[in-house]
């Protein structure tokens, strides 16, 4: 962390003094992202900042980063009226190039389900052996009913989510499990540690526990076209595909929540069949 | 002490922030005549109290106001203006003035904000600055009990939601009608939330 922040400068609202210093969190092509605090020591935030790019005139430069800034504020208020979960903004400066957004607890939606899945492996094996043993379907059953639950559940919490922001006539432009996060309940915040031995297999069931919250709306749009919607799901759908393959076949209740939670769904999903016909671009230009 | 001096995260040391809450004002008339004639012993942000929905909400407008002071951008005559200013979710001055600001016949509770810029410090070392500041706390101190006509509270959440006035808030941050607040049961919840947006639509003002 110490050398990342010797080789980029932080931006100017970073140097001026706070009751602790600034982590660098992630590092994106157009922007950085770091842990701060915003007007109370108690009070996490996270900022994003966009660095002026060198090689762009800088009227153009400057022109863009506030742009795009503000065009990314504009949908998480959008979003927050509307009811959908996402991070508040706290303060920006569109042309100094930095927003604070609300800190987001918990882990990242993509992490949590690879804890669980990774957990879950070796007595997937087992269970595996012992249907083939007793070739009881019944038993089959009972087993995905007790381990999968959770993550069924979760995949609803998915489809929710993206049913409202789509609802609110947002397209969030890059869906993955990595830019959804996990938030832990209120109530457990305070008092996280100490599992005793006993609590331990409810501690597993935890990793997919809290509510889903959508971030990183640097590449959001605000839209109500099926097809913009249903390249939103095709993105999550391949990025589920290449970051959890073993819960793949989940993306199916993903989808049904989806349908649940929005009215129009139907046509998107219509839509979604040509676009995984033919990808992501709608032509062949550009 | 009535005045209270606000630490803020990122803001200079150099940079020394106060603030003071009087209730029951009796000579806004006064005080405002003070900020028109633009009477150099009165630079203060006078905020009517009731506009305001929390310390966080109060502190998120000083701190958007210092942050333009830093970057010398100010758009209205001083950071302490910009303050009152900065509570509005749009670039309409004079419409802040009227919501946020000090109103004679309407104000009854009053934030009083000060703010020390660097300009405003000469001395040298730790020490000395630590003296200067002091005593400047103290003359702004003295400065308002001898000239705001109100009983001095504590600055403090519990101080300040008595004085809210929620349809007026409600109001001023476009929160009635919104779908994330009307679904909301629990009445301390649906209060963080406005406090919330209405942070929000302070950071987002004029986009």
């Amino acid at each position: 962390m110490a050398t990342a922040q010797t080789e980029f400068p932080p931006p100017k609202v970073l140097t001026y003094p706070a009751s602790a210093p600034p982590t660098l969190i992630t590092q994106g092509a157009e922007g950085r992202l770091y842990k701060t605090t915003h007007l109370l020591p108690d009070r996490p935030c996270a900022l994003k900042y966009r660095p002026p790019k060198p090689y762009r005139h800088p009227i153009l430069d400057a022109r863009l980063t506030k742009a795009r800034l503000s065009s990314e504020a504009k949908v998480l208020e959008r979003c927050r009226r509307e009811g959908v979960p996402v991070p508040a903004v706290y303060a920006m400066d569109p042309a100094a190039g930095w927003m604070m957004m609300e800190w987001i607890e918990g882990i990242p939606v993509r992490m949590g389900i690879n804890e669980w899945l990774g957990e879950r492996s070796d007595g997937e094996e087992e269970e595996g052996a012992a249907a083939a043993v007793e070739t009881d379907s019944a038993r089959q059953e009972e087993a995905d009913e007790t381990t999968t639950t959770p993550l069924v559940d979760l995949m609803k919490r998915i489809g929710a989510a993206v049913g409202a922001l789509h609802r609110t006539g947002v397209v969030h432009g890059d869906l993955t499990t990595s830019n959804m996060m996990l938030r832990p309940p209120p109530s457990q915040g305070g008092q996280v540690d100490g599992g005793t031995a006993g609590e331990e297999k409810e501690d597993k069931a935890k990793v997919l526990e809290g509510d889903v919250v959508l971030i990183d709306f640097g590449l959001a749009t605000q839209s109500m076209s099926d097809e913009d919607r249903a390249v939103d799901l095709y993105v999550l759908e391949r990025a589920f595909a290449s970051t959890h393959p073993r819960a793949e076949r989940l993306f199916a209740t993903v989808l049904a929540s989806y349908k649940d939670t929005f009215k129009k769904a139907s046509s998107v999903l219509v839509k979604l069949a040509d676009v995984r016909m033919r990808g992501r671009k709608r032509s062949m230009l550009g | 002490m009535a005045l209270e001096k606000l630490e803020l995260e990122h803001v200079p040391s150099t940079y020394h922030i106060y603030g003071a809450l009087f209730r029951d004002v009796a000579n806004t008339e006064f005080l405002q005549q003070q900020l028109l004639s633009r009477n150099s012993e009165f630079e203060y942000a006078f905020i009517d109290a009731s506009s305001v929905i929390s310390r966080l909400h109060l502190l998120s407008a000083v701190y958007s106001a210092v942050n333009v002071s830093l970057d010398g951008t100010l758009r209205t005559p001083n950071v302490h203006s910009e303050i009152v200013v900065s509570f509005n979710t749009n670039n309409n001055i004079a419409d802040a003035y009227r919501r946020w600001g000090i109103t004679p016949g309407k104000t009854k509770d009053l934030i009083v904000i000060k703010v020390v810029s660097p300009r405003q410090f000469t001395a040298q070392d730790q020490d000395e600055a630590t003296t200067q500041q002091q005593q400047q706390q103290q003359a702004i101190c003295d400065h308002l009990r001898q000239h705001v006509q109100g009983t001095p509270a504590p600055l403090t959440d519990a101080e300040l939601t008595q004085a809210t006035d929620w349809p007026k808030v409600r109001k001023y941050y476009r929160l009635n009608g919104v779908p994330a607040l009307d679904r909301l049961a629990d009445e301390h919840e649906r209060r963080r939330q406005m406090e919330s947006l209405a942070i929000m639509g302070m950071a987002l003002r004029g986009l």
